[in-house]
């Protein structure tokens, strides 16, 4: 299967592949055709990526190098792919998740003309040819180049609909406040390249180059990186876009929030894990801002409307998890949760999307109510995915999330208790969201419910497949108190984390929890999942619609903490007022007025001057006169 | 034939220079149009060819000097090296563009149109062959005057005012050049003829290079050099006769001016400024940047708040140069080499910014853009390029323009830290203006104005997808454009000395 490296760089390209021929021929391609290129790209990118996956599962790892892309004397960017089990991973996450969004979108958009159709399937594709050249890449500009090409593609899809201005803006926020992260990225590439004179993974974090980085180096170079995955992770303060991507059509919130976008940032850390072990300072703020993200975001998915909405503000809040155990040096943790957060995060977002098609595009879930007599596989598959995000045992998220909360009580209690918590919300709004869909009774139109119905196979396939996943998903990371050895993912990782837990287990001294602990850790977790629940079931399962009167608190819940407001005050609208001023007041009548002033003085002084040129000769011999006086007395005076 | 009766530099010339005399002879029949497109894409072939010769031992094919003016000891010494060779590449290629995409009647007096146009492309081609200090000024004078002309009787309803303006700029600026040329022939040694003749001082560039100039004498010197090329670039606080000029000017001839015209201000830099004044660029090396740097962010914010199309791309076009600028006085190899790639990615995309813009103002006849909306709908081919060409003018990774400012940026990075990062805002600004640009013309409903425009045709299809082809090309495989100019940095290194 040695060869299979060989054509490693198919995975990428057969993506970017469909995106041409969809492009190219949007107008002439049926949708069947169109939506058959799409996903049959992504299909065969996925079998490849297995292939890779066989390949590198014994731990090796190779760098493809193609072609010099920058080489100047003092650097040589290359080309190049770094295939080893993180990447490999990534790669089916992406390729499995990303097709089984190509096949449910087939079904899902169909009532868009058929030109759309396939631009549709355009952008999907070059998401996902995005995504794979950043977790692909073999040095830090390769993956820059995927990097910020999925921010082009989450703005192309979530502005799909661009007569709608709401949505556009959206889309524009969305790229925007990618940007900034982007900065960062870029600025802690240009430190790494003034310093080291690489930006390959295999050259940077080889001893002799870590050598000749201080720790301030490696703490600017990490911190700067980290204000890029805050950008494109949808972190605290960079995480207002992520919610407002809800505009695009629901697959690709799936998208953008299960497999692909918003886990960059976690690869781009877990990939310079060895950096951050290096950079205690940065750590501690990554999970300072993964935590408070995680709680901030669950307080206001707690009392969210808008279905959607609820499952983007518990993306935040996981992300913030993820991020919470890259700041605790769990990176295996981290990319775990990521891995079964992409399958029930995908799941809830298809299965949030089915409803909303069977609820002809209402996505207010207090219109909602009593859908689980009509839907019956999206409603089961809803439930698994519901909880195996609260973290009920057996279910893939138990595992992931408390894996990482046990790597956090380890390191600082107060950390644990807060994650905890936050895991007893995120059971709750999940729960709220499940009770007011599908519990109840129906309370939206006579119409909508005439229109209730179970959506067809292509979008019900994807649904149990992914349903599955989210159940076994976690079986991967089986943790040691339970079965010895039946941690396989930190097993088939173990080989890239390697150089990272030597540094850490050689300069700090282990934080070992007993197996009791672990049982007590979990026990509590699970008993605040399950009041969790208990408390959303009591309340909105026989939710009725009436009008609120909301006051302190839950108004500023509603509100989103008035974090937008805040921003727009603070940021947006100083911008534009110091653009304002600098166009009418410096440039017009600063710099202008000084040229135009010059100009008219000139033009004043000629036309004074041109009174002594008067054509009589008297006035010239008066003129004369006096002049010979003037020079007269100058002479006499020196 | 080659090297022994005509050069590279010469054809690059007289190609467009002799077409150029033609055209005003022409009757409407033959079509000077027809003869600009000729000669312009003869021009290119010939930029092409000279590609494959650029091995030291083609000297004689590229390099070529008569006497002229031995008195005075100047030469009209016309040569190609590694940075002219990309600008000559990128006047060659932008012209017959620009003559393509320019509808057949559209301008009155045709003759004189095309005319001063490949008058022009002469003077352009001239400045980045020329060897000779004086010969480079006339060259430099020759590819300004015809555009005074062009501006001032093809233009827009203000465009009297907007001329005046360009020429006391520019006029000014090149005075100040022109003091400072002869300060400096003064102070070059003597010069010996093959004839025996013998001047007192020399114009040639290598004298100028080694002229025995005071310390104190450099520094004011240096300036008078950077005024002219920094009106022209523009720098900060010397543009404001940009945005009025691209907007008066008939869009060719604003494709011409910020194409090309405004790397002429680049070039000085590199082929006079800092090879003659080496230890002055360094010394003030932060305050050009410093004032690079107040003009990126200054003209980025202005591009936010712009409601004329037009002025919103002339002001991101000052950013963009003036981050260029910025790079050039870095002074590393990366800055440099990122400045001399980014010349010419920057003349493709200004321009193919320029082609979309002229559609808009062609089929709407507006270029406010709180007028428009909604073209996407009525144009989707046109939005199409819009995205790829605006990207790419952001510097997207994979477009051209990533390559160039990633080394830019890092070569500021490397001269100081602090400068890179608030030069950095600009990304961000770019988004903002680009993006809010894209918003207000193409998505949306269509406005009324809007809703008669049709879309692009097959020629401007063909026309855009050579710009979008080029900004692929160069963006995933950028090496050979790095390899062409990488003599030119070498050059420039040792120059200061580096």
């Amino acid at each position: 299967m040695n060869n299979v490296l060989n054509i490693v760089w198919l995975i990428p390209l057969l993506p970017l592949f469909g995106f041409v021929i969809n492009g190219a021929f949007r107008n002439m391609l049926s949708k069947t055709i169109s939506g058959f290129i799409g996903s049959a790209t992504v299909l065969a990118s996925f079998a490849l990526s297995v292939f890779v996956f066989l390949q590198v599962k014994n731990g090796n790892s190779h760098v493809v190098h193609y072609f010099d892309f920058i080489k100047i004397e003092t650097i040589r960017v290359a080309f190049e792919f770094k295939i080893d089990p993180l990447s490999s991973l990534f790669l089916l996450i992406i390729t499995g998740v990303g097709f089984l969004i190509h096949v449910y979108s087939t079904s899902y958009m169909h009532e868009e003309p058929a030109n759309d159709f396939a631009k549709y399937f355009c952008y999907l594709n070059l998401f996902i040819f995005s995504m794979l050249l950043l977790v692909m890449g073999g040095n830090y500009i390769i993956m820059f180049i995927g990097w910020e090409g999925v921010g082009l593609c989450s703005y192309l899809l979530i502005g799909y609909w661009f007569k709608n201005n709401d949505y556009t803006n959206a889309a524009k926020k969305a790229f925007v406040m990618n940007r900034i992260g982007d900065l960062g990225f870029l600025l802690a590439v240009f430190w790494l390249i003034s310093k080291t004179g690489t930006v390959s993974f295999d050259e940077v974090f080889s001893p002799a180059t870590l050598h000749k980085l201080t720790t301030t180096d490696i703490t600017g170079i990490t911190l700067l990186f980290f204000v890029g995955a805050t950008g494109k992770s949808a972190q605290i303060p960079l995480y207002t876009w992520l919610p407002d991507a809800m505009a695009g059509p629901t697959p690709v919130s799936a998208l953008i929030h299960a497999a692909t976008m918003v886990t960059a940032g976690i690869y781009l850390i877990a990939r310079s894990s060895i950096l951050y072990s290096m950079a205690p300072a940065t750590q501690a703020v990554v999970a300072i801002i993964g935590l408070a993200t995680a709680v901030f975001a669950a307080t206001i998915a707690l009392r969210q409307n808008d279905i959607k909405k609820v499952l983007a503000y518990s993306t935040v809040s996981q992300l913030g998890y993820m991020f919470l155990g890259l700041g605790m040096g769990a990176y295996t943790g981290a990319v775990f949760h990521v891995m079964t957060h992409a399958f029930f995060k995908a799941l809830l977002f298809l299965g949030a999307g089915s409803v909303i098609h069977a609820m002809g595009g209402e996505q207010d879930m207090r219109n909602m109510g009593g859908l689980k007599k009509y839907m019956s596989i999206t409603h089961i598959t809803f439930l698994l995915g519901c909880l195996a995000i609260a973290g009920i045992p057996l279910f893939s998220g138990f595992f992931s999330k408390d894996e990482i909360l046990a790597e956090t009580f380890a390191h600082n209690p107060i950390y644990w208790g807060i994650g905890a918590l936050t895991a007893g919300m995120t059971a709750f709004y999940m729960f709220r969201l499940y009770s007011m869909t599908f519990l109840g009774n129906f309370r939206g139109t006579e119409q909508q419910q005439h229109h209730l119905h179970e959506s067809p196979a292509a979008i019900t396939v994807p649904l149990i497949v992914l349903a599955i996943l989210s159940v076994t998903g976690g079986l991967v990371g089986i943790p040691e108190v339970f079965v010895h050895g039946g941690h396989r993912l930190a097993e088939f990782l173990a080989p890239v984390f390697d150089q990272t837990n030597r540094y850490v287990s050689s300069h700090s001294t282990p934080h070992e929890l007993t197996h009791q602990t672990e049982l007590v850790l979990m026990g509590t977790s699970v008993l605040l999942a399950v009041i969790g629940i208990y408390f959303a079931w009591s309340k909105y399962s026989r939710y009725e619609r009436r009008e609120e009167t909301t006051t302190g608190l839950s108004r500023v819940l509603d509100n989103k903490w008035y974090v937008d407001e805040i921003y727009d005050a603070v940021i947006v609208r100083p911008i534009r007022s110091l653009s304002v001023f600098f166009n009418h007041v410096i440039e017009k009548r600063g710099i202008d007025g000084v040229v135009n002033g010059v100009g008219k003085t000139v033009n004043y002084g000629a036309r004074q001057l041109r009174w002594l040129q008067s054509g009589q000769v008297g006035a010239y011999v008066l003129l004369m006169v006096i002049g010979m006086l003037v020079l007269f007395i100058i002479q006499l005076f020196l | 034939m080659l090297g022994t009766y005509i050069t590279f530099p010469e054809l690059l010339i007289l190609l467009p220079l002799f077409a150029g005399l033609l055209c005003f002879f022409t009757s409407k029949k033959i079509g000077a149009r027809t003869i600009a497109i000729v000669s312009s894409v003869l021009v290119l072939a010939v930029s092409f060819a000279s590609l494959l010769y650029t091995d030291p031992k083609f000297a004689a094919y590229n390099n070529v000097s008569y006497i002229w003016l031995k008195y005075l000891g100047c030469t009209y010494y016309v040569g190609l090296d590694a940075t002219g060779r990309v600008l000559t590449l990128l006047t060659a290629l932008v012209f017959p563009l620009i003559f393509v995409i320019s509808n057949k009647n559209e301008y009155r007096h045709q003759s004189s149109f095309y005319g001063l146009m490949l008058l022009t492309q002469a003077g352009l081609m001239g400045v980045f062959c020329a060897m000779d200090a004086l010969l480079f000024y006339f060259y430099w004078e020759l590819a300004l005057i015809p555009v005074y002309f062009l501006c001032s009787r093809w233009g827009g309803e203000r465009r009297i005012q907007a001329t005046f303006k360009f020429f006391v700029y520019t006029f000014a600026g090149s005075l100040l050049m022109l003091t400072g040329i002869i300060y400096v022939y003064l102070h070059t040694g003597t010069r010996l003829f093959e004839d025996g003749t013998i001047s007192a001082h020399s114009f040639s560039m290598h004298s100028f290079y080694n002229a025995t100039i005071t310390g104190a004498d450099k520094n004011w010197l240096f300036w008078l050099f950077f005024a002219a090329f920094a009106v022209k670039m523009p720098i900060f606080p010397l543009h404001t006769w940009q945005p009025d000029t691209y907007d008066q000017s008939p869009t060719t001839v604003t494709m011409v001016l910020s194409g090309l015209m405004v790397k002429m201000g680049l070039f000085g830099v590199i082929r006079w400024l800092i090879p003659v004044f080496p230890a002055a660029s360094i010394r003030y090396g932060h305050i050009i940047i410093i004032l690079s740097i107040i003009g990126i962010i200054y003209a980025s914010c202005i591009a936010i708040v712009q409601d004329n199309i037009k002025k919103l791309v002339a002001y991101s076009s000052i950013a963009h140069i003036g981050l260029m600028c910025a790079g050039l006085f870095s002074l590393n190899s990366i800055g440099l080499q990122g400045v001399l790639v980014q010349m010419f990615s920057h003349g493709i995309n200004i321009i193919g910014m320029w082609m979309i813009v002229d559609q808009l103002e062609r089929k709407t006849g507006i270029k406010d853009m709180s007028q428009m909306g909604g073209v996407a709908q009525k144009a989707p081919a046109l939005t199409i390029f819009v995205i790829i060409i605006a990207l790419a003018n952001i510097a997207l990774p994979l477009t051209n323009a990533f390559v160039g400012e990633l080394m830019i940026f890092s070569g500021i990075w490397q001269f100081n830290t602090g400068y890179a990062a608030v030069a950095g805002l600009s990304i961000i600004l770019a988004a903002v203006y680009t993006l809010n640009m894209i918003q207000r013309v193409f998505y949306g409903e269509s406005s009324e104005r809007v809703s008669v425009i049709s879309d692009i045709n097959t020629r401007e299809k063909i026309i855009l997808s050579v710009v979008v082809v080029s900004i692929f090309v160069f963006g995933v495989y950028p090496q050979p454009m790095i390899d062409l100019t990488r003599e030119a940095v070498t050059t420039l290194r040792l120059s200061v000395g580096k």
